[in-house]
This record gives structure tokens, C-alpha cells and sequence, in this order.
């Protein structure tokens, strides 16, 4: 399925350029990544570096406002957005390893300021600007220098396939990743059931779709699930460790940065990372 | 529009079959209960398994096979948005129509009026049955037994919902309203309800079932004074009314009885029949993957004197029961809805829990919506939150109605009336508090990664936490969490960065 038949306009000519011509790259590492999984953050500035951006990691970087969205606390939202359109309003590109947080940011911040105002054109200036972490590596032409032996299913977030109208960019960029071989999951268009509070909210509607998301994934016969988004990551992993399902769970940044191969533990793995 | 249920084996009913809220209800829809029954109950999860193949497969069939489907979507949506921009001129328009055809308009401002309208026309006629075409809006304005209550007997005659009505149930799907029954339970029914049923006859397939239904349902079609359907669509340039049907059975309740009662919300206006056309080929697609339904009736007026048949009298009556409430607010696109169903038969919340566990008239993504418009918020704020905004409900939906964004009105005006549980309340206010905050909430971070990885030791994720109420325990009850590496990025980012200009 293309964007265009999801209803998503595909990447103008603009974004892309964009994405080639940034050089000053901000990475807004999100807070889940922040707190769960920085391995996860610093592949991403390896990956941006190794495209020839300047890295910076705005510090006064805490939370996009999502949930605060979703929970329906217009106020804290709105706010959350002020901070992140200030924290990164000189940089080239703000790059995301979430496509959740990058849909946020670009899809939603202009709605939470009234038309016309002065803060709807800086969020709007700040959406233009933003980018899921698989996409601006894409859309910039990035090369892969990883490798994965074996296989591997994608699992779209809805935040990456319907707010980011992302499909072909994450996966041509595993495409470029030695030994790993990319297989199609039943059903992907369906949500895995993390859906941010949601999982705590509805936990009994929550793990019968994780059950689902992880019986698809196992009937590829892949071995790991990768994707772009903690979130669902840190459910499905969770899900999976507790069914005692063999699956391993990476980020995507983690797999383009070749940090999986040696001492790389999935998500929610027993290892003892650090 | 009607689908013959396509359930497979099942037993006894589930617990949810009996419940029929009312919208004056005090107590909040307890969505989370409700959806703990529907997943444990194996009779509703197999019948629940149709949903993909019956629609979800037939659905983009339907869409592979026209080209123009997107733009399409686009037309209809037009078209129901020039309607809402101008509802009192069409509605004027509609109803001087049906005037100078001959028939009646009654305009119900709310469910009591409605039905109240509905009693004195059966009343006049001396009914003592009604049948009736199947019909939502019946539904939402607790039509049936408002007429028990006044000794008419109601008859659905759409198979599904015969089957709801002899069950005692309300429908769970506004298109397949038994979609939460699986075959053998019809059987039941039957044998329960249907009397001189011979007890050796084979009622095991599909078939046979509705081969039973039709002899019943046949002889109470030639009984009823009174027909009552609802409307797809209500024409405006022509004053006609609209259904679609994969029975007939709409057919056979507006022209055997007397009287033909059309019962439907203002918001079902379109212009004209060019417009209808528009419509008509994005719900059949959207609902049932069809490219269009078996049977579409246009039904204009009561019988001419030289038409073959029809009822003696037509009479419409338009209820608007908090819909031109919702015409200048944010709510407004929700009014767009057609009722073909795609967002629920997409939706993964729906799919799993089936309709009665949104514990009003409409289930699924609309539901959520509909019913907090048409209730109460306060009583129905765990609706808005049974989804996890996913989007694929706004991806089908043939009038783009933005689902989510919709959704998250309610979520809005839930949290602002204070209406979400304390615990998340101050939970959420202290996070964003600390969010603002960025010295204090790399602290905080610190503490929780420091902790949880402490705890997890060299294992990667944890079982259990001491405090197992509230979200850590819902979280736990089937997950577990994966633990943090160690130090957070930002953390070690900075040692990092001071280490090099060192």
C-alpha cells in the first residue's frame, strides 16, 4: 500500500530536499528512549553523523506532550509544544526515533494554536522541519553499513503508517542492512494495542492485541521485530517475555547502526546491559 | 442495510446479552468490564472472527475494483458537509416535498416526542402490530418497548434483528446487528420463540434458518397495520426516503401495511437523487464490500390511485434528539456519518470486544463519539478512551470523519469536567509539572531508571514492582516491563560531551 492510497500526501519534493540539505541536525530523543533504552538514542547519532550532520541534543529536552494530548490536558500539551518549538527552532531538521513523537510534532502541534496565530506558524514551521529517524536517513539517501544475520518483520506503528504516512522509508533502509532478511507481517495495518495509556487503561483489550500482533509476528518465522516506535516495542517485548515467546525486539535505529550483532541484548532481554 | 449473520457453533448466551442501557442511565458505561466479559466469552470471540473476512476482506475488494473510490470519498464528503452548511433549507425543502406528495411531516425535538408521534399514528390506525424495517434511530429512542408498553407488538423483520429481538438482546452492529450470535444460538432462538416448530427439524445450516425465518416472518408482514422503517438517506428535491437492504425486508414493511411510518434524524438529508447517487456507491462498498446493495427503494408519498400497491398514508417523522446542537460546534463532522459501519468493522477495540460492550445504542469509533454527543459525557468518558488511536477507523471511512481528532474532543472535555479517575489525574499533572521542568525531570528520570534497573539486576525486564496498583499493576498483569539499560541518554549524553571538552 502507498501513502497515497492511505489518504497520506506523499513527501513533497521539499521535504526531501530538506532532509539532504540539513546539516545542523537536533535530535529530540524522546523520553521513552531517554529512560528505556539511550542505546537506542545513540544509535541515532551515529546514524545522523554518519550522514553527515552535525548532531545536537537539545538539554532542555523532556517529553513531546503526547500524552498529555491523548489524555485530553490541553493546557500541559500546548505548552510541552511551546517548549520543543523554542528548543528546536534553529535547526535545519529535528529527527526523531519515534515515529509517534515525530507525528506529534508534525501532524498535531499546529492544531493545539488558534488559525492565524503566531505560535500555529512556528508549529507549522516546526512540522515542516520534522522527521521520523528511518525517513530522514531515507529521504537523505543514507547509506547502511550494518548487518543482521536473519530474519526480521517490521512492525509499522500507526503513528509512522497514518500520521507519518510511512511505509517504502524504513524499509529501504533495512533493506541495506548485510545478512537481514525483511519478511512481511499479516495484518499490519493492525494496531499492536499499546496506544499509550491505552495499555493501562484497557490492559485486557491491550494484551489480546499484542497476542495478536505477536502470533503474526511469529508465523513469519522471523526471529526478531523491529520498529521505529519504544512504545509498542516495550509492550510487545513485555508481552513476549511474559508468554515466554522467543522473539526479540529492536529498535530500527539499533539495526541500522549495527548495534545488534554482538553484545547487542534485544528489548527487555535478559544481559544486563552497561 | 442488512448482512445475514455468518456466525459459526456457539452454546449458551454470554452475560452481555441482556443489557439494554438507557441513555438516562446514571452510572458510567463500565466499557472495561464489559470488555473483560466479551473477551472471556468463546462464543462471542468466534463470531467476532467474521468480521475481517465478512467486511474487512470484502471491503478493499470492493475498493481494488474502482479506481475513483478516494475521489469518491471526497465527493460524499462534500456533499454532506454542503448539507450540514445549509440543513434548514433542505430540511424545509424535504418537507414541503413530502407535503405536496401528500404525506406528513412530524418534527420530534426528542426520543419522548418521537415516540409519543409514533404511538398516535398507531393509535389512529387501531394498530395492534407494527413491523418494522430495521432502523438505529428505533434503537436510540427506545422505540420498541415504548410500544410494548402501550400493547403494540413491534416485529423486526430484518433477519439480524429478529434474531437480537427474539433474544432479548439490542443490536451489536448498527448493519449486522446479530454479529455477535453464532449460528447454533439462532437455532435456539427459534426453537425457544417459534411455535410449532416441529423439535425434529433440521435447523443446523444457514439455510434451514432462514428458510425458518422467512415462513414466520411472512405471515407477520401481511398482520401489521403499521410499517415502520428508517431511512438511509431522505431526499430532499423529491421528498423521498431511502433504504438499502440485502433482504427486502424493508420493501415488504413499507408496502403490505396501511400506514408506512419513515423514522430518521435530521442529519440524513442530501439534496438531490445525483447527490444520492454518490453516496449510495460509497456505503455499499464501505459497509459490506458490495458494490452496491440488493435492494435500494426509493420510496416517495403514499400510493397513488393508479400504483399497484403502497401504503394508504406515508408519514415521516424527522428527529433531531441533540443533532442541531451539534451543527456549529467541533462535533459537527461526525454529523457526516452515513452508518455503513467501516469503522467499527476496522476497528481493532471493536473486533475484539463486539458491540454491547459500549454499552449504548452505537458501538465502535462513532459510538465513542455518537454517544457521548447524544448522552451524557460524564457517564460515557470510558468510551472516548476504549481506542488507541490508531486511525484506521478515519483511513475507512468513506465521509472522512476524523475519528481520532474527534475522540480526543471528548478526552478533552472529560479531563476538563474532571471526569478521569484521581489517581490519574495527579499522576498526570505532577508528570506534566515535571515536564516543564527539565532539571528536575532529568532527576527524576535518574531515580526511576536507577531503581528499576536495580531491581531488574541482570534480568531485562521486570515482573513485578512493589506498588502493583493503579497503571504499574495493569501494565504487570500481562506484561512485563522492560527494564531501563542504566544511566539515561541525557545523562550520559552530557557526561559524554564534558568528557570531550575536558
Amino acid at each position: 500500500m502507498t501513502a497515497q492510497s492511505m489518504g497520506q500526501s506523499p513527501p513533497t519534493p521539499d521535504r526531501s530536499e530538506r532532509a539532504r540539505q540539513a546539516t545542523h541536525v537536533a535530535l529530540a530523543v524522546t523520553c521513552l528512549v531517554d529512560l528505556f533504552r539511550p542505546r537506542v538514542g545513540f544509535a541515532a547519532v551515529t546514524l545522523l553523523e554518519a550522514a553527515g550532520c552535525a548532531v545536537s541534543v537539545p538539554d532542555g529536552q523532556t517529553c513531546c506532550g503526547q500524552p498529555a494530548q491523548n489524555a485530553g490536558r490541553a493546557a500541559d500539551a500546548a505548552d510541552l509544544a511551546r517548549r520543543a518549538m523554542a528548543l528546536y527552532g534553529g535547526f535545519d531538521a529535528v529527527v526523531v526515533p519515534s515515529g509517534s513523537c515525530a507525528g506529534t510534532m508534525r501532524r498535531h502541534y499546529a492544531g493545539f494554536f488558534p488559525a492565524g496565530s503566531e505560535e500555529r506558524a512556528a508549529a507549522q514551521d516546526l512540522a515542516r522541519r520534522t522527521y521520523e529517524l528511518s525517513e530522514f536517513l531515507a529521504l537523505r539517501g543514507a547509506a547502511v553499513r550494518a548487518r543482521f544475520d536473519g530474519r526480521v518483520t517490521l512492525h509499522d506503528s500507526c503513528s509512522c503508517r497514518r500520521d507519518m504516512g510511512l511505509h517504502g522509508e524504513p524499509r529501504q533502509m533495512l533493506a541495506g542492512v548485510a545478512g537481514l532478511e525483511l519478511c512481511e507481517i499479516a495484518d499490519g495495518e493492525e494496531c499492536c494495542g499499546f496506544g499509550g495509556t491505552f495499555a493501562v487503561k484497557n490492559p485486557d483489550v491491550s494484551l489480546n492485541m499484542a497476542g495478536s500482533k505477536l502470533d503474526a509476528a511469529e508465523a513469519t518465522q522471523a526471529g526478531a521485530v523491529v520498529a521505529a516506535d519504544l512504545g509498542c516495542l516495550l509492550h510487545l517485548a513485555g508481552a513476549a517475555r511474559r508468554q515466554g515467546r522467543p522473539l526479540r525486539f529492536f529498535h530500527i535505529a539499533e539495526v541500522l547502526a549495527g548495534q545488534t550483532c554482538d553484545a547487542g541484548t534485544g528489548i527487555g532481554e535478559d544481559g544486563g546491559d552497561d | 442495510m442488512t448482512e445475514a449473520p455468518t456466525a459459526a457453533l456457539g452454546a449458551a448466551p454470554g452475560p452481555l446479552r441482556q443489557r439494554q442501557p438507557h441513555p438516562d442511565a446514571q452510572a458510567p458505561l463500565a466499557f472495561g468490564a464489559h470488555a473483560r466479559e466479551a473477551l472471556a466469552n468463546a462464543n462471542l470471540q468466534r463470531a467476532l472472527h467474521h468480521v475481517k473476512e465478512g467486511f474487512q476482506d470484502k471491503r478493499l475488494a470492493a475498493m481494488d475494483r474502482l479506481p475513483e473510490f478516494d475521489a469518491l470519498r471526497d465527493a460524499a464528503r462534500d456533499i454532506k458537509d454542503h448539507v450540514l452548511a445549509h440543513l434548514d433549507i433542505y430540511l424545509e425543502r424535504f418537507a414541503t416535498a413530502v407535503e405536496a406528495r401528500g404525506g406528513h411531516v412530524h418534527w420530534a425535538r426528542d426520543a419522548a416526542e418521537a415516540r409519543a408521534m409514533v404511538l398516535d399514528i398507531c393509535r389512529r390506525e387501531n394498530a395492534r402490530t407494527v413491523t418494522k424495517g430495521k432502523s438505529m434511530v428505533a434503537e436510540e429512542i427506545g422505540l420498541n418497548p415504548f410500544l410494548e408498553e402501550n400493547g403494540i407488538e413491534p416485529v423486526e423483520t430484518d433477519l439480524g434483528e429478529y434474531i437480537v429481538q427474539l433474544r432479548g438482546e439490542t443490536p451489536s452492529h448498527i448493519i449486522a446487528p446479530a454479529i455477535h450470535v453464532v449460528k447454533e444460538e439462532i437455532a435456539d432462538a427459534f426453537r425457544r420463540e417459534h411455535e410449532g416448530l416441529a423439535p425434529e427439524r433440521d435447523l443446523t445450516d444457514r439455510r434451514a434458518l432462514l428458510d425458518e425465518a422467512r415462513v414466520v416472518l411472512r405471515r407477520r408482514y401481511f398482520q401489521a397495520d403499521v410499517g415502520i422503517t428508517g431511512a438511509n438517506f431522505l431526499v430532499a428535491e423529491t421528498g423521498s426516503g431511502v433504504i438499502v437492504t440485502n433482504e427486502g425486508n424493508g420493501d415488504m414493511t413499507r408496502t403490505l401495511p396501511r400506514v408506512h411510518v419513515a423514522l430518521a434524524t435530521i442529519e440524513k438529508i442530501v439534496p438531490t437523487l445525483d447527490d444520492l447517487a454518490v453516496l449510495l456507491r460509497v456505503l455499499a462498498r464501505s459497509a459490506t464490500g458490495q458494490d452496491f446493495s440488493t435492494y435500494t427503494t426509493v420510496y416517495t408519498g403514499a400510493r397513488r390511485p393508479d400504483d399497484p400497491d403502497g401504503p394508504e398514508a406515508f408519514h415521516v417523522v424527522l428527529l433531531d434528539n441533540g443533532r442541531s446542537a451539534l451543527l456549529g460546534g467541533e462535533l459537527r463532522e461526525v454529523l457526516r456519518c452515513i452508518r455503513c459501519g467501516a469503522c467499527m468493522n476496522h476497528c481493532p477495540v471493536y473486533q475484539r470486544v463486539g458491540g454491547h460492550a459500549y454499552g449504548w445504542v452505537y458501538p465502535g469509533p462513532i459510538g465513542a463519539i455518537m454517544t457521548p454527543a447524544l448522552t451524557a459525557i460524564a457517564t460515557s468518558h470510558p468510551l472516548p478512551n476504549a481506542s488507541t488511536l490508531c486511525g484506521r477507523c478515519e483511513e475507512v471511512c468513506p465521509v472522512r470523519i476524523p475519528l481520532p481528532k474527534l475522540l480526543r474532543y471528548w478526552r478533552t472535555e472529560a479531563a476538563a469536567a474532571g471526569l478521569p479517575p484521581l489517581a490519574e489525574r495527579l499522576g498526570l499533572t505532577l508528570w506534566a509539572w515535571l515536564a516543564r521542568r527539565p532539571a528536575l525531570y532529568r532527576l527524576a528520570v535518574r531515580q526511576i531508571a536507577r531503581r528499576l534497573k536495580a531491581r531488574a539486576g541482570d534480568r531485562g525486564a521486570l515482573r513485578r514492582l512493589p506498588l502493583m496498583g493503579g497503571w504499574a499493576g495493569h501494565w504487570l498483569q500481562g506484561r512485563d516491563l522492560p527494564a531501563p539499560q542504566g544511566r539515561s541518554f541525557m545523562d550520559q549524553w552530557r557526561a559524554q560531551k564534558k568528557g570531550t571538552r575536558l
